[in-house]
């Protein structure tokens, strides 16, 4: 082949397909706005009920997301407080005490667990709530609190791997400083070593934020339906802002309903993408001040 | 501080290391001892066999198998092309500009309901119109929907794995081959690619998981036929989306055991999946 043909090949390939995942892209989004902009009005939330007693909850919302939102921040929060805990005292076990060939060991499983399809793991929380339901004399259906369980194990392997390569990744002067001054190890990792790596943490936990925020396999599996209210305890049912997506796209009644949909695509596209956001410039802050040690 | 202290910090970082592994077991073990009944009655190869007919006492998984890899397998092929084509652009010809890296990472927080609900009411009306101009008819669910949106799905982290592997090679290799008079294609085939192959590799194998694993693309948009699908332009059922479809079954039936054996065979192809992947990923020659 003659000198430069490939690489004018090469950069025509680079482009074309460049050209074609932007183009899809914005397809996509234009097409989701376009259908979707009219809606994003508080009605769309509120639906008829004032703002303010709708989110004093004295009256019900019918005809609008708030109980979808209400629902899938009831569930965010409820896994990450269940996730959280877990995966930086794993993280940390991980970066901090454990020995190498316990250490491959871990990582293989929590890349086996992080690799699961959302399904199975919904799979198993249904079957968790199965096993609950026979223990405790069908006083346990499927609800908010299994589900935020198993969307806890789906963000699991996340965290644990933010919180151990941030650990990893600190400066040695950081992390021998408190030793030499006669701090425990547990001190060392209480005091200085989980503060110096904050940021990075948090903005693996906002990356898990997101990811709960946006599951659909698993709470579909485990408790999310259609029509709830407002979600009552952890032992209720709930509604969520993806499975109401879900849930549109094959059952809407009306013109209005669907139109519903797009705004809530177009409101829980927005969420995840300010969470991602958010965690980027976590990381970025992180990383110039790693570049930039005066 | 006491020692006790000290101990119990230790106690509790490595319960909760422990706990995190027994979460992943318990997963493996619930799916097993469920689908029991299946292994036990030496129905297994059965399932393998047959086609789904619930009411024939038939609860064959062959079709939902089919239909997964009928389905991942194009997303594949459609998403690696364009995945290593953007991958070039953004690693090999423009290394400085970063605005495409930025935008394929936000397409990782993109929710996949998204690309379905889009898939339903974009890309299946196009489709169904298409094959009432061709010939063919039907609603427009089809594998190649289906492929389409999944291809859309699993590009981003097939491109960032390459980039990954991009920047890994060292810049001394590169910069040496430049010198020798090198242009981008030929830095990609001589320095960049013998280094970072196994890196790509990792990326394909993990995103073909992806695909394997993705619930609502397959559910949404591909109709959910129980039939061994002919061509792209019909419907199939995944793996995933039969679990999700079937879960109202009774609870004592076959056809509810069926599920657990979907879920270890879910199970078992991705966890291979990752188990290939950091194999191919420690290779010789590999950073």
């Amino acid at each position: 082949m003659k000198p430069g043909r490939l690489h004018r090949l090469f950069t025509a390939w680079a482009w074309t397909a460049t050209l074609v995942l932007v183009t899809a892209m914005a397809i996509i989004l234009g097409f989701l706005i376009s259908r979707g902009w009219h809606t994003l009005t508080p009605s769309l939330i509120f639906g008829e009920a004032p703002i303010w007693e709708a989110v004093t909850l004295v009256r019900p919302v019918f005809d609008g997301l708030f109980p979808a939102l209400a629902g899938t921040l009831a569930l965010v929060l409820t896994a990450v407080a269940l996730a959280v805990p877990l995966g930086i005292g794993a993280g940390i076990f991980l970066a901090e005490y454990c020995p190498p060939k316990p250490k491959a060991f871990f990582s293989l499983v929590f890349d086996i667990l992080a690799g699961i399809p959302s399904i199975v793991v919904g799979l198993f929380g249904f079957s968790l709530t199965i096993l609950l339901h026979q223990l405790f004399g069908g006083r346990i259906y499927p609800c908010l609190l299994i589900s935020a369980i198993s969307l806890a194990f789906l963000v699991l392997p996340y965290i644990i791997r933010t919180t151990q390569l941030s650990l990893q990744g600190l400066d040695p002067a950081v992390r021998l400083t408190a030793l030499g001054l006669g701090a425990t190890k547990f001190q060392n990792i209480v005091h200085v070593l989980v503060p110096a790596s904050f940021s990075h943490i948090l903005s693996g936990v906002i990356l898990a934020v997101g990811r709960c925020a946006e599951d659909t396999a698993v709470i579909m599996l485990t408790g999310a339906v259609a029509a709830a209210g407002i979600p009552k305890s952890l032992f209720s049912g709930y509604e969520a802002l993806p499975f109401y997506i879900y849930y549109i796209s094959s059952q809407y009644a009306d013109d209005a309903e669907l139109a519903r949909g797009y705004g809530a695509c177009l409101l829980l596209l927005a969420l995840c993408l300010t969470l991602f956001g958010l965690a980027r410039w976590l990381q970025r802050r992180v990383s110039q001040r790693i570049l930039y040690r005066p | 501080m006491t020692p006790t202290q000290e101990n119990i910090g230790r106690l509790a970082f490595a319960g909760a290391a422990l706990t995190s592994c027994a979460v992943t077991l318990a997963i493996l073990g619930f799916m097993a001892v469920l689908a029991w009944p299946v292994f036990h009655s030496g129905k297994i190869w059965e399932m393998f066999t047959s086609p789904w007919r619930p009411e024939q006492e038939l609860f064959g998984l062959a079709p939902m198998v089919a239909g997964t890899v009928a389905i991942a397998g194009p997303a594949l092929v459609i998403s690696l092309p364009i995945s290593l084509g953007a991958a070039y652009f953004a690693g090999i010809l423009y290394p400085g500009h970063s605005w495409l890296k930025r935008m394929v990472q936000a397409m990782t927080a993109v929710p996949t309901v998204i690309y379905g609900f889009a898939g339903v009411f974009l890309l299946v009306p196009l489709i169904r119109q298409m094959n009432a101009a061709l010939g063919p008819g039907g609603s427009g669910m089809c594998i190649l929907a289906a492929a389409l949106m999944l291809a859309l799905l699993i590009s981003p982290t097939m491109i960032l794995f390459f980039l990954n592997s991009f920047a890994m090679v060292p810049r001394a290799e590169i910069h040496a081959v430049a010198a020798l008079g090198a242009d981008p294609a030929q830095i990609f085939l001589w320095a960049v690619l013998p280094r970072a192959w196994q890196g790509m590799v990792t990326g394909i194998i993990l995103s073909f998981g992806r695909a394997v694993g993705d619930t609502l693309i397959g559910l949404m948009i591909a109709g959910n036929a129980v039939a061994f699908p002919q061509s792209l332009l019909e419907s199939a059922r995944t793996l995933t989306a039969h679990i999700a479809l079937v879960i109202a079954a009774d609870f004592d039936s076959m056809e509810f055991t069926t599920l657990f054996v979907s879920g270890l065979l879910l199970y078992a192809m991705t966890g291979l999946g990752v188990i290939l992947s950091r194999r191919v990923g420690r290779l010789k020659g590999a950073q």
